[in-house]
């Protein structure tokens, strides 16, 4: 449905994206992962013929955005960083206004707009002026105005900016409703985002795309090795040393809490059971014990870091405290 | 509804829920009609000379001394006031992000520079019709030859326009609305002020040139009744040039 080819998109001397490709089939939802300033919105402004590439070819739905704009214009729902809402009209007069611009007229038009309005639960300020309304409602009307027309193509430039955690949920519920019979692209820095509504993911860092795979494989291709964290009632003094006597065991290092440790052993082995019946042994008190598996965070922050010139080998030390940080969060 | 229809409907919607009409058409209409009184009592005073001179029943000319006066001073005027009327069509649309919706619609930028075009030129028609009122009034009390005041609001209206042309060209350049209603007001302004250097180098080529670029020949030629084609294809031309660069302009964001 989307086809992108080596696109480069540059600003004088500045390169925004750098030989960027990546498909959609159709139906697929595909996430856009990436610090700011990565080169998310430019790419999404390519596909949606708001600006040309400087080189390559980007084709919707197998017309090329360069040579056939329109078609490509027609077949895409588009919401952009800023829901671009006109603030003097009313959801129903703006969405109205909308579904003209795409040539939708009488009974076509009353029923999309009815539809959209429904899907998302904008009912309530249906008749109220946008100027009025608060940030997170704007974003739904920014979003009904991208699906209003049911465009077999969805682009989504950070969707769930500025909503509650009840509408984001809501948000994602209708972006995985969507999946099967729209392509949608999303951006966001939101990783659970990406991980609870896409099939697949690709992570772009200084213009150029890092990573592409879906959310499990890629946690699993960056895991250098497996992690068990395990939380002791009455660890004893020599407690750490203990703990890497268990054969398999690599690494044993003290967590954020008191008695909590983290084991490390090698990809692909599974100590819990050993490591369970060493505490219970020594009646230490065995409270919780479970492997980590590294959060797209990880995977997130690994590749993004890496681009930036650091060690590309996870530094095991200084990586493992920050894991059970943000697992633990 | 077409989407041109749609972007005109809205653009009229956006100029009647805000202030700016009602304020920039009030001022309009007061200006317009303390001109009219003005030249009118001038006119007065000129009958009551006349006949203290000469005695008997004066013959006022009100073409000449009033319309003429008139018309040729609203040049002024609408180059002051067009310039607000059109600051807001594109720079307004870049500063909410809205641009970004309209050029990602499935409609070419022809049709949303035609749209909003025509929207303004709408709001100032209705302006201009509601000056009527004047010569309507006029009528009453005096006898007067219609045909130059046609041709002047023929010329007024052309005037207004090419000034809307500069004004949505000016908006499509900068997203600041301040910015906007000066870059149209000094564009229309030096347009104006280069017919002066036009009279100066007189009966030479440039001359002609430059005197042919300015407005003020052309407009003044419809103001005293004369409708020449080279004066509609001036204002015709000069809008569609306007027309083309505001595309032009447009278009260009693309690339920034």
């Amino acid at each position: 449905m989307i086809d992108v080819q080596n696109i480069t998109k540059r600003y004088g001397n500045l390169t925004a994206i750098d030989r960027v490709t990546f498909s959609v089939a159709k139906g697929e939802v595909l996430a856009f992962l990436g610090p700011n300033g990565a080169g998310k919105t430019t790419t999404m402004r390519i596909l949606t013929c708001f600006m040309p590439a400087t080189e390559g070819t980007a084709k919707v739905a197998g017309f090329d955005c360069a040579d056939h704009p329109l078609e490509v214009k027609r077949r895409i729902g588009y919401l952009p960083e800023t829901p671009p809402v006109y603030q003097e009209f009313t959801v129903s007069e703006y969405l109205t206004f909308v579904g003209r611009m795409r040539g939708m007229v009488g009974k076509n038009l009353t029923t999309a707009l009815d539809q959209s309005i429904e899907k998302l639960a904008l009912g309530t300020v249906r008749h109220r002026l946008i100027g009025n309304l608060s940030r997170g409602y704007r974003q739904r009307v920014g979003l009904a105005q991208a699906v209003l027309h049911d465009p077999p193509v969805l682009i989504l430039d950070e969707p769930t900016v500025g909503l509650d955690p009840k509408q984001i949920i809501e948000i994602r519920d209708l972006i995985k409703s969507l999946a099967g019979s729209h392509s949608v692209i999303l951006s966001t820095h939101i990783l659970p985002e990406a991980t609870a509504v896409c099939q697949r993911v690709v992570i772009i860092s200084g213009g150029r795309i890092v990573a592409e795979d879906t959310p499990d494989q890629l946690s699993a291709r960056l895991r250098h090795s497996e992690k068990i964290s395990v939380t002791i009632k009455a660890p004893p003094d020599n407690c750490l040393a203990r703990l890497q006597s268990i054969s398999g065991i690599l690494n044993v290092f003290q967590g954020q809490s008191a008695g909590t440790f983290l084991l490390e052993c090698a990809l692909g082995q599974d100590k819990r059971d050993e490591v369970a019946r060493f505490i219970i042994a020594n009646q230490w008190g065995l409270l919780e014990l479970r492997t980590i598996s590294m959060t797209l965070e990880d995977v997130f922050l690994q590749l993004t870091r890496h681009e930036e010139g650091m060690t590309p080998q996870v530094d095991h030390v200084s990586e493992l405290p920050q894991t059970t940080q943000e697992t633990a969060s | 509804m077409t989407p041109v229809q749609a972007i005109i409907a809205k653009e009229l919607r956006g100029y009647f829920v805000s202030p700016v009409v009602y304020v920039v058409g009030a001022i309009f209409l007061l200006i317009f009609g303390f001109l009219s009184y003005l030249y009118v009592v001038y006119a007065g005073y000129q009958a009551i000379q006349i006949m203290q001179m000469q005695g008997g029943q004066a013959q006022l000319n009100l073409n000449d001394l009033v319309f003429r006066n008139l018309f040729a001073s609203m040049r002024f005027v609408l180059l002051i006031i067009l310039p607000i009327l059109t600051m807001r069509l594109f720079a307004e649309e870049r500063k909410l992000r809205t641009f970004e919706f309209l050029m990602t619609s499935p409609i070419g930028i022809n049709e949303i520079v035609a749209g909003k075009f025509v929207s303004v030129f709408l709001v100032f028609l209705s302006l201009l019709g509601l000056t009527c009122l004047v010569p309507t009034v006029l009528m009453l009390f005096s006898d007067f030859d219609w045909n130059p005041i046609w041709t002047g609001y023929l010329g007024m209206t052309l005037l207004g326009a090419l000034f809307i042309s500069v004004g949505l060209l000016a908006s499509a350049i900068t997203e600041n609305q301040i910015v906007a209603a000066f870059l149209s007001f000094g564009m229309l302004l030096l347009i104006w002020l280069i017919s002066g250097l036009g009279a100066l180098l007189g009966d030479t080529t440039l001359g002609q040139i430059i005197s042919y670029v300015s407005f003020m020949d052309h407009y003044d030629r419809l103001v005293r009744g004369l409708i020449d084609t080279k004066d509609l294809v001036y204002f015709f031309s000069s809008l569609a040039f306007m027309l083309f660069l505001t595309h032009r302009a447009v278009e260009s964001t693309r690339w920034k």
